[in-house]
């Protein structure tokens, strides 16, 4: 141990202290307050000037979001006789009606399957490519491991081209598993050697001591290395479904279709007049919700330093 | 209950070779100390009669089966490491039920072997906690416990008390040898320490840079070192060791160091050139008669005895005396050397036989 200052900080030390904390963190929130609010906004309200911070929130964005309508003559409008329901009180004042569901629930699940997938898949192989690097003698390691990362030393998108040909050939443009292969391919250099780190961070013993224990290597991993390797699993998890989740353009790129994401799909939102900002604001924020969610259920392992102490050093 | 036999196992990794050619036997019930300095590949032979390290030559006999080649698990031995290597996501009891768990020992069973495991080793009372926080010592207890819950043929052990703090240490090896005497399971233990390996051991393996010097009993191998490196190695202070010129051969039982004519035990082997004549310091008498001269350098009062440091023209040489002998720093006198315990080495550093010492080096 080195010397640390024990020295508790003063009220004085703690009131700036947080001060900036929260003013930092308020200044970060502010758009993203700002999206959620506009979700809430009437479409005037949205465009108002100068912009409203105080209104009356409305589900029109929501409503809008989740439904596709259509203008109506006032004659054709007045035989359907009175509106129904909540939502279809909201879309009467604008003379329309709703036609269905909008593709926004179908752009989302798309995401839902790509991003998971995408994640699931490069956190699987990274964890058994970061062991096999970790604790076996591979042959040309290093240059394979340099080679991995070198995946990385360009944008990705760099390569948009080529893997558009590819994908049209192969027949995976516009397919939920040519968006999971490709997010896996991007993502698979980071998991492995952030994986690896957390791996050799693991004494060899404890695996020593479980097949001594009269375990096979596969259970000595799956019941030793994986439970203390849950931290680095959680984190690389995190940073890969951030980034499949939120990447916008090989997914306009390679999807317009049925394997549309969200976020080529949100900006498309706006419609034809352009006016449409609580519908969009909307679909952002509810895309942000199972990024959120997923990180906090995770959140326990991200803290938790599970080797602590175990083995003297 | 296992005899062990290893018999010209060698390991090389890459280019390096870590152990070349070693072979010795550990019988039944046995505490056997693999002892010599860092690097000399004592955990490498650990290491491959536990089958975490696979020999590149040799064969290791377990009860008669050459096991080899053979995974670690399938060997019936329990391994304690250096650092423990206690599961850290796992309570004390899961640590030491895990082996069991292994082997589908029904649930109460395991229960009961835990519990009696724990009373042996005095850690009932931890059998809960998380093994994170728990002291040097409790650790090292679990690591046994982890060990001997399994009932396995032997016992191999790294520097376990390696990690602990000089005073505890010594307690822990008490225990260590108690639980071994009580078990009667077969014990191969590593130590740099020569004094643990002296005091616990009833057999001792002297290695060096990946050759074994010597094998034999404590008593044997300090009395009759094989090689110089163990005369250096065991006893504190070393043994001494004098070059001189000179030749001996079957029969010979005297040498002449400068001018003095020194007795030593009759010779059976032969050698001439750069010999090495050497004594143990508690053999080694003050006598103002003797013709071995040496002038008097320091002296360390140890209580009841003390170390005489001489300086004579063959080197060096440290005597333990009674602390009631005067001395005065700066004289010189006459060393008497005891004639049956002196040993003598050739240039190669091996010991030439003698009548005194052929017993223990023949059959070693
Ligand atoms: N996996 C390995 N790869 C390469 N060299 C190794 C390996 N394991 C051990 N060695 C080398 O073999 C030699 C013997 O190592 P070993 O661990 O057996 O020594 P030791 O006698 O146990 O030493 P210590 O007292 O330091 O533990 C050392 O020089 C070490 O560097
Ligand atoms: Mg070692």
């Amino acid at each position: 141990m080195s010397s640390y200052s024990i020295t508790e900080p003063s009220v004085r030390q703690k009131w700036i202290a947080g001060i900036l904390v929260v003013g930092y963190a308020i200044l970060t929130l502010i758009p993203l307050i700002w999206i959620i609010a506009t979700g809430f906004k009437t479409p005037s309200d949205a465009i108002a000037y100068p912009p409203k911070v105080l209104f009356s929130p409305s589900l029109e964005g929501y409503v809008n979001l989740f439904t596709s309508r259509t203008r109506l003559a006032p004659e054709d409008l007045a035989a359907l006789g009175e509106p129904t329901t909540w939502y279809d009180r909201i879309v009467r004042g604008y003379d329309m009606v709703i036609t269905g569901p909008s593709r926004y629930g179908e752009r989302f699940m798309n995401s839902v399957v790509i991003g998971f997938g995408s994640t699931f898949l490069s956190v699987f192989l990274g964890t058994i490519a970061a062991y096999a690097f970790s604790r076996f003698k591979v042959p040309l390691k290093d240059d394979l491991l340099f080679f991995i990362l070198s995946t990385r030393m360009m944008p990705p998108i760099a390569v948009a081209i080529p893997i558009f040909l590819m994908y049209r050939e192969l027949g995976l443009n516009d397919t939920q598993l040519g968006m999971i292969l490709l997010y896996t391919a991007v993502n698979l250099s980071l998991s492995v050697w952030l994986l690896k780190g957390f791996i050799d961070e693991i004494p060899v013993e404890y695996e020593e001591a479980a097949l001594i224990d009269g375990y096979t290597r596969f259970q000595a991993f799956y019941k030793v290395v994986l439970p203390q390797a849950a931290t680095g699993i959680a984190s690389t998890a995190i940073f890969c479904l951030i980034f499949a989740w939120n990447e916008y353009a090989f997914a306009a790129l390679l999807t317009s279709g049925t394997a549309q994401t969200a976020p080529p799909f949100i900006p498309t939102i706006i419609g034809a007049g352009g006016k449409d900002w609580p519908a969009v604001a909307a679909g952002a924020t509810l895309f942000l919700v199972p990024i959120m969610v997923f990180t906090i259920l995770l959140r326990k392992h991200l803290l938790r330093g599970i080797t602590f102490g175990a083995v003297r050093k | 209950m296992a005899q062990i036999i290893v018999k010209n196992i060698r390991k090389e990794f890459g280019a390096f070779t870590a152990v070349q050619s070693s072979s010795f036997t550990i019988e039944d019930g046995e505490f056997f100390m693999l002892l010599g300095p860092s690097g000399c590949g004592k955990t490498t032979t650990l290491r491959m009669i536990a089958g975490l390290e696979l020999p590149t030559s040799g064969e290791i006999f377990i009860n008669g089966e050459e096991v080899s080649q053979k995974p670690a698990s399938q060997r019936d031995i329990a391994f304690v490491f250096q650092m423990f290597a206690l599961y850290p996501h796992m309570n004390v009891r899961k640590n030491i039920s895990y082996p069991l768990v292994s082997q589908g020992m029904p649930r109460d069973q395991v229960r009961a072997k835990v519990a009696e495991v724990a009373q042996i080793l005095g850690i009932t009372d931890i059998l809960d906690k998380p093994v994170g926080g728990l002291s040097g010592g409790d650790r090292q207890r679990v690591a046994l416990g982890r060990a001997i819950v399994r009932d396995p043929a032997c016992f191999l052990m790294d520097e376990p008390l390696g990690a602990l703090d000089a005073e505890f240490r010594e307690r822990m090896a008490e225990e260590l040898r108690a639980l071994h005497d009580r078990m009667g399971a077969t014990t191969v233990y590593v130590t740099h320490d020569q004094l643990e390996a002296m005091q616990m051991g009833d057999k001792i393996v002297v290695m060096n840079h990946g050759v074994v010097e010597q094998f034999g009993r404590p008593q044997d191998i300090y009395d009759w070192p094989a090689t110089t490196f163990v005369a250096r190695f065991i006893g504190s202070p070393a043994m001494n060791l004098l070059s001189f010129d000179g030749m001996v051969g079957h029969g010979t039982s005297s040498v002449t160091l400068g001018e003095a004519a020194i007795d030593i035990p009759p010779m059976i082997g032969g050698a001439d050139g750069r010999l090495t004549l050497g004594v143990r310091p508690e053999h080694v008498h003050l006598d103002d008669a003797a013709a071995f001269r040496a002038r008097i350098l320091a002296a360390e009062y140890l209580g009841t005895t003390q170390i005489v440091t001489l300086d004579s023209a063959h080197g060096q040489i440290k005597a333990r005396i009674g602390s009631h002998v005067p001395v005065r720093i700066g004289d010189t006198t006459g060393l008497r050397f005891d004639a049956r315990s002196i040993s003598l080495f050739a240039a190669s550093g091996h010991a030439l036989i003698s009548e005194a010492n052929q017993k223990v080096l023949s059959h070693g």
